[in-house]
Formats: structure tokens, C-alpha cells, sequence
């Protein structure tokens, strides 16, 4: 880029009012600041006005979450792991020791022998025990309620793998090669549903959920549950919805209806 | 008086043919231009050229703080979800990407390699970040790919030493 060019020199102030020439002067001179080696607020500024500009950034006026409708949910279908799996680079393996972000259960009552399926993942709780347990402070919650993994920090002792009570995370045991460009993964972290971050940061939909209404099924939906007049808020508030362990008052990010 | 005054003599002479020395390393380093062919006999990295006419920032800078400057956007990018910024290491890949093979550090030559064996730093960043551009109209996937990441360059092959190592 060639900000430096037209980073703001400091002018003289024309006019001999004082008090305007000075902050003018004052002006100019902060935008000069530099706030990290080579970086200038005056930049940050032009960048962000480029075509190219970078997203905006997790705000903590969103909670990203899902509402999956059990009931649309096709038993045996597995649209939405498939499409976790292409998306994020995961062999799609179902090993001990292969990483599942994404999972389909089938669950039965017991008495009347009715079946049911649904997807299991991280449920981004608003109170994440993953969180609470992580020694380093690699399992972290954004601003916008996704639950993350901060593998530079993760140093794999899989303390969070036993404090989720959906078996969300799995710990990647094997060096890998290959991996997505917007989804770096590695030997000896741990890992889990990103809610695909990389795409909700630009706006887009988590790939299972585009691949479930691609399919025709539409059983989840994903949104904004802090707006009230989101899809999904408004559907939360008019037909029953359960959070699986509601037990644990995790709040958790991902509903289920129909269950 | 006169051994001292001998001496001094050559202890200044030696002084100051060190500054001199040391001067032309100076503002060699400083002028940023890494020479592609080695002059003496230890072979120095052979930079390969980026796709985009001009880096973010002053090469020279780059080449001394790029560690700084990505591990503060990383930050950025983790926690709070800025992506697509200047320094992002995507920005990095997708320029410097080797016409080749297609990576910044798939073969000794390669961008990231060739620098990091020379100053033998171990780069950690590929064992979980791609070191290939995400596959665009910019950058197909490159078909020869296999037999470029074998042909590695004679000049640097002495400094393969230091390449990651998968256990």
C-alpha cells in the first residue's frame, strides 16, 4: 500500500487565529502517532475505507446462534457434516482420533421407541466450561459469543475436551498438511466448531447451514440472537425451544426445536 | 616512549580498519538489498519475486519487524474477528506465493524457506496455516507442483538443514 505517501504532513496553520492553528496542528500531529511499528491510525483510517477493507471485527452487540429444527432434521442425512468437513479441511474420518466438529445423533424415547435426529457441535455457550478450564487461555469466547480455540496459545493438554459436556472438541493427533487457507489447523491443539468464523466475519452463513437449505431440508437457522427482530429470535419467542443439557445453565448458543 | 608510541600506532591502524569493516556491513544491511548471488562462500537466500508490485510496507522494515507485524494481526484476527488487514498472513501468501509450486515455503526456494533456512529460524506458522494461496482466478492450483517441490536450487541446497521436520 502506499499510505506513507499521503500521510498528512503538518501544515502551518494559514490563518493566525491561535487556538484553531493549534489544534489543527494538534490534529495533524496525532494522526503521525505511530501506534505499532509502522502502523498509523491515518492508515488504519484509509484502509479501512479501501476496497479491500478488513471486516469490521466481533461486536459484542451480536450473539451468533443456531436454531435447529429436529423435526426437518432427515434421519440418516449427514448434508451438514459433509459440508463441515469440505469446508474446514477434516478427513471425515469417524476414528477415536479423528476431529469431528460436526456429528449427526439419532436419539429414541424409550418408551414409545420414536426416533429423532440432530446435529451435535459446539453449542458456543454464553458460559463455556471449556473456557472456565483452559489453563492458558486458548479456549476463549469472542465478543460475539463464538467459542473459540486459540492454537497459538493451546497447548493441547485436552482439559477442555473433558469439560464439554457435548463432546464438541477433538484434539488433532496426527501432523496434517493440506489445510483450508482460512482455516489453519495443526498437530497437538484442540479443536471444535468454529460456528465458521472465517464466514460469518464476512457475512456469510456457516456451511452446514447453507448446505441443510441447499438440500431443501432448511432445518437450522442461523442469526442473531441479541435482535430481537431476527429470524431466529422471533422464532425463539413464538414455538418451543430447548437447550440440550438446560441443566448446566450454560446458555448455550445452539437451540433445538422438536425435541 | 617509543615501543608504547609502536604500539599505539598499530592498535589504531587495526581499530580502525575494524570500523571500516563494520561500516560497509552497516549500511549494506542497512540499504536492505540482498544480493541473489552469493559473492563468497556462503551461499545467501535466493528471494523470489512477489506477484504485487509493491509490499505493505519498506522491505527493509519488513524484513527486520514482519514477525511483529504478524503476530500483532494475529491477535487482531483471533479474538476480534479483523480479517482481511494489512498485515494479515494471507496478504503475505498470496503475494509471495511462488510462481512454482505455489507456496511460500513448499520447496527451499520458496519465499518464507529460503530466508528462514539462511537465518536458520524455524518457521512455525505452515504447520497449521496453509502456505498456499486459497485457490482463486489469481491463483490456480498449480499442476506441477510435485516436481518443483523436488528441484531445489543447488545454491541453498547446503542450507536445508534447518527445514521443518514432521515427526
Amino acid at each position: 500500500m502506499t499510505q506513507d505517501s499521503k500521510s498528512p504532513s503538518i501544515q502551518p496553520p494559514k490563518s493566525t487565529s491561535g487556538r484553531r492553528g493549534f489544534l489543527s496542528v494538534a490534529a495533524a500531529g496525532l494522526a503521525g502517532i505511530m501506534i505499532a511499528p509502522g502502523v498509523r491510525l491515518i492508515e488504519i483510517a484509509q484502509a479501512a475505507t479501501a476496497d479491500t477493507a478488513p471486516s469490521r471485527g466481533a461486536s459484542s452487540k451480536v450473539r451468533w446462534g443456531m436454531l435447529i429444527d429436529s423435526g426437518k432434521c432427515a434421519s440418516g442425512c449427514t448434508d451438514c457434516v459433509t459440508a463441515c468437513n469440505t469446508e474446514n479441511g477434516l478427513s471425515g474420518e469417524t476414528r477415536a482420533t479423528d476431529s469431528q466438529w460436526i456429528r449427526k445423533i439419532e436419539i429414541k424415547e424409550v418408551r414409545t421407541g420414536k426416533t429423532q435426529s440432530l446435529p451435535m457441535m459446539c453449542q458456543h455457550c454464553a458460559e463455556p466450561p471449556c473456557v472456565d478450564v483452559c489453563p492458558t487461555g486458548a479456549s476463549f469466547k469472542r465478543a460475539d459469543g463464538i467459542v473459540l480455540v486459540d492454537k497459538h496459545i493451546c497447548i493441547g493438554c485436552r482439559y477442555c475436551v473433558m469439560a464439554c459436556p457435548y463432546k464438541a472438541r477433538s484434539f488433532v493427533h496426527q501432523p496434517l498438511s493440506n489445510q483450508k487457507a482460512d482455516v489453519p489447523r495443526g498437530m497437538g491443539t484442540v479443536e471444535g466448531c468454529t460456528l465458521c468464523v472465517h464466514k460469518v466475519d464476512k457475512g456469510e452463513m456457516p456451511a452446514c447451514v447453507s448446505a441443510c437449505s441447499d438440500a431443501g431440508h432448511g432445518a437450522i437457522l442461523f442469526g442473531d440472537l441479541n435482535d430481537p427482530n431476527s429470524e431466529i429470535s422471533r422464532r425463539l419467542a413464538s414455538y418451543p425451544s430447548r437447550q440440550i443439557r438446560e441443566d448446566l445453565n450454560l446458555n448455550t448458543g445452539v437451540r433445538y426445536s422438536g425435541i | 616512549m617509543r615501543p608504547f608510541a609502536g604500539f599505539s600506532f598499530r592498535s589504531v591502524c587495526r581499530v580502525f580498519a575494524l570500523g571500516l569493516l563494520s561500516a560497509t556491513a552497516l549500511t549494506a544491511s542497512a540499504s536492505g538489498a540482498v544480493p541473489q548471488v552469493a559473492a563468497g562462500r556462503v551461499p545467501l537466500p535466493i528471494i523470489e519475486s512477489a506477484r504485487g508490485d509493491k509490499c505493505v510496507q519498506d522491505p527493509a522494515l519488513m524484513r527486520r519487524n514482519h514477525m511483529d507485524l504478524l503476530k500483532h494481526q494475529r491477535d487482531d484476527t483471533m479474538h476480534g474477528g479483523i480479517r482481511g488487514a494489512k498485515y494479515s498472513l494471507k496478504a503475505c501468501i498470496g503475494c509471495h506465493a511462488s510462481q512454482a509450486t505455489g507456496s511460500v515455503a513448499a520447496a527451499s526456494t520458496n519465499f518464507c524457506q529460503s530466508c528462514h533456512a539462511f537465518a536458520a529460524v524455524r518457521i512455525d506458522c505452515f504447520e497449521c496455516h496453509s502456505s498456499k494461496p486459497a485457490p482463486t482466478a489469481a491463483h490456480p492450483p498449480s499442476p506441477q507442483e510435485k516436481p518443483a517441490q523436488t528441484a531445489a536450487a543447488p545454491q541453498v541446497q547446503g542450507l536445508a538443514l534447518h527445514q521443518q521436520v514432521k515427526p
